[in-house]
């Protein structure tokens, strides 16, 4: 049983349960008290246990790297660890990192934009929608080692897909240049969970898009193309591209999927990373806490823009 | 010509979510030459080493889940309750486990709590799987926050604690036994996703050193052929299970609550 040094009960916290009871002004004063006594604010005691938590396992050690990234070994402030970042071998890292989560967000996007639309908009069964949205909540959270050798059994030299495709069609999918282990090869592996994510996120904006605003396209003469192109679309917009930044968060920090899929060859930021971190392969460990540095910086703007569009989303889909 | 093109757009992606699924399950039968059998199940499931790391995620989800109760739940009930101001701020806090990737973290983790630091973690066994646990809470906190948190709204707490205060209920027995069962639909719920989470979870682990499951599945990958591919069967069986737990659990409370 491990220890809890924060045992998270705000049992402690609270004022007396009886009597005369929060400043807050969420309770209307039905009895009046006789002398304004100013109760200490101890509510926020509360949320000590959290606060705590957040601190020592989320916040602390981000700071750590954050801080660590500009800091010489003897702890002076410096740049040189961010500009050290600058070889071509790391480089390389972010640029394939990056290509690597813009191709997956956008094929991502694109097909799971196509699959809900076609679901809410295409005059399909409605019984499909349950059991797509079930089997995609599935799928979205069947990412890592367990998916890797998916798609090595399917994609593989004797998997499934090849073996087909080899003995029916005659296609050599080696022959063709093509190997699971390979970038491209990851990008399928990728889209395993980025098409059912962006399933899961873009129906509720799909479902908003009010009938009455089709109609009233039509009306005015619209053809279906362009409800699409000036009605749909640029109200959906800030929902499609909010998601393409969650997608391009979501793969760029994605680890054992990769890992599992390539070992540690495969050259994107994530698995460099790992290496560091297991056997200082960089030399210099304050480099590596600049290279996870960078991962933070790339995420957080990726987020950002996926919050700040989503605020602005929200205003159509009420 | 919708409806055409609808079928296409569907069946386009399904293939590539359905092909992989499909392709792992006929590989894991195919360990016996030249007919199907469950040769790789058998064999992978009798390996002590998958019943040690499978039962040390099992414990491991477990004691998240219980940490994880323990923390969201009074926390975003008192937040409810006394500090609606600070909800935002909260609420943002257990989204960043989102923001921030999980290898980054575990690194700082590394350099925070190693043998030489104020709070010596990682010097042992027992310290190690402290952290992990709360590694893998800090994880799961996003699900787990927005599901206590949703569950929260529907009820009316401020009422149901005024009722039991003036019945002479303690803070303690208020959240156990008045808030508790009252959301129990949406702590199941997350605790499902926290097991999903932590049974396939590697990158912490693997950091950590610690012998779970995660690490374990990807050594074996790297070593054998058929094996893990009856693994993976066995995860996504898993995950399908929490997924099915999730919605099976929504619906039954819906039920009741029709009834009453």
């Amino acid at each position: 049983m491990p220890p809890r040094p924060d045992m998270p009960l705000p049992a402690p916290a609270a004022p007396a349960p009886v009597g005369p009871v929060p400043s807050t002004a969420t309770r209307p004063s039905t009895a009046p008290r006789a002398p304004a006594r100013r109760v200490l604010p101890w509510h926020w005691l509360g949320l000590l246990p959290f606060t705590i938590f957040a601190l020592l396992f989320l916040i602390l050690p981000t700071m750590k790297i954050v801080v660590g990234a500009f800091q010489t070994v003897d702890g002076t402030f410096t740049l040189e660890n961010l500009r050290g970042l600058n070889t071509p071998s790391i480089l390389s890292s972010y640029w394939v990192s990056i290509k690597l989560s813009v191709i997956t967000a956008a094929l991502g996007c694109a097909i799971g934009f196509a699959m809900a639309a076609a679901m809410i908009l295409g005059r399909l069964p409605k019984g499909l929608r349950g059991p797509l949205l079930t089997f995609s909540g599935v799928a979205s959270n069947f990412a890592g080692v367990p998916l890797a050798f998916a798609f090595i059994a399917t994609l593989g030299p004797v998997g499934l897909v090849t073996i087909w495709l080899r003995t029916h069609m005659g296609i050599d999918l080696r022959a063709m240049g093509f190997n699971v282990l390979s970038f491209w090869g990851l990008v399928l592996t990728y889209l395993f969970f980025q098409i059912p994510l962006m399933i899961l996120i873009i129906t509720p904006a799909i479902d908003g898009l009010k009938r009455e605003w089709r109609e009233a396209a039509a009306i005015l003469g619209a053809s279906g193309w362009q409800y699409w192109r000036m009605v749909a679309l640029p109200i959906l917009f800030p929902s499609l591209l909010g998601t393409f930044a969650l997608l391009f968060a979501n793969s760029f920090g994605a680890v054992a999927t990769a890992f599992a899929l390539t070992g540690p060859q495969l050259n994107i930021v994530p698995i460099k990373l790992f290496a560091q971190i297991r056997g200082d392969v960089l030399g210099d460990p304050h480099l590596g806490y600049a290279l996870a540095f960078g991962m933070i910086v790339i995420t957080a703007i990726a987020n950002t823009v996926y919050i700040v569009l989503r605020a602005r989303s929200e205003r159509w889909l009420k | 010509m919708i409806r055409v093109w609808s079928w296409g757009a569907l069946l386009t992606g399904l293939v590539i979510m359905v092909l992989p699924l499909v392709g792992m399950t006929e590989f894991s039968l195919r360990m016996r030459r030249g007919e199907y059998s469950f040769d790789a199940y058998t064999k992978v499931l009798a390996d002590p080493a998958f019943q040690q790391t499978f039962g040390y995620s099992v414990i491991m989800a477990l004691f998240t889940i219980a940490f994880g109760v323990l923390l969201v739940v009074p926390t975003a009930y008192w937040v409810r309750l006394k500090m609606p101001w600070a909800r935002p701020y909260v609420e943002f806090i257990t989204l960043l486990p989102l923001v921030i990737p999980a290898i980054v973290v575990v690194f700082g983790y590394i350099r925070l709590y190693n043998t030489s630091s104020w709070l010596p973690l990682t010097g042992t066994a027992m310290g190690t799987n402290v952290l992990l646990m709360f590694g893998y809470a800090m994880l799961a906190l996003p699900y787990m926050y927005r599901s206590v948190d949703t569950g929260l709204r529907t009820i009316d707490i401020a009422t149901l604690t005024e009722a039991a205060q003036s019945l002479g209920a303690g803070w303690i027995t208020i959240l156990a036994r008045i808030i508790l069962p009252n959301v129990l639909v949406a702590v199941l719920s997350g605790a499902f996703l926290t097991f999903a989470i932590v049974i396939g979870e590697f990158t912490m682990a693997a950091l950590l050193n610690r012998p779970a499951f995660g690490p374990y599945l990807q050594v074996l990958g790297a070593n054998r052929a058929y094996e893990p591919a009856a693994l993976a069967v066995v995860s996504f069986a898993i995950t399908w299970g929490c997924m099915g737990l999730i919605q099976l659990v929504t619906r039954l409370s819906k039920h009741t609550r029709a009834q009453s």
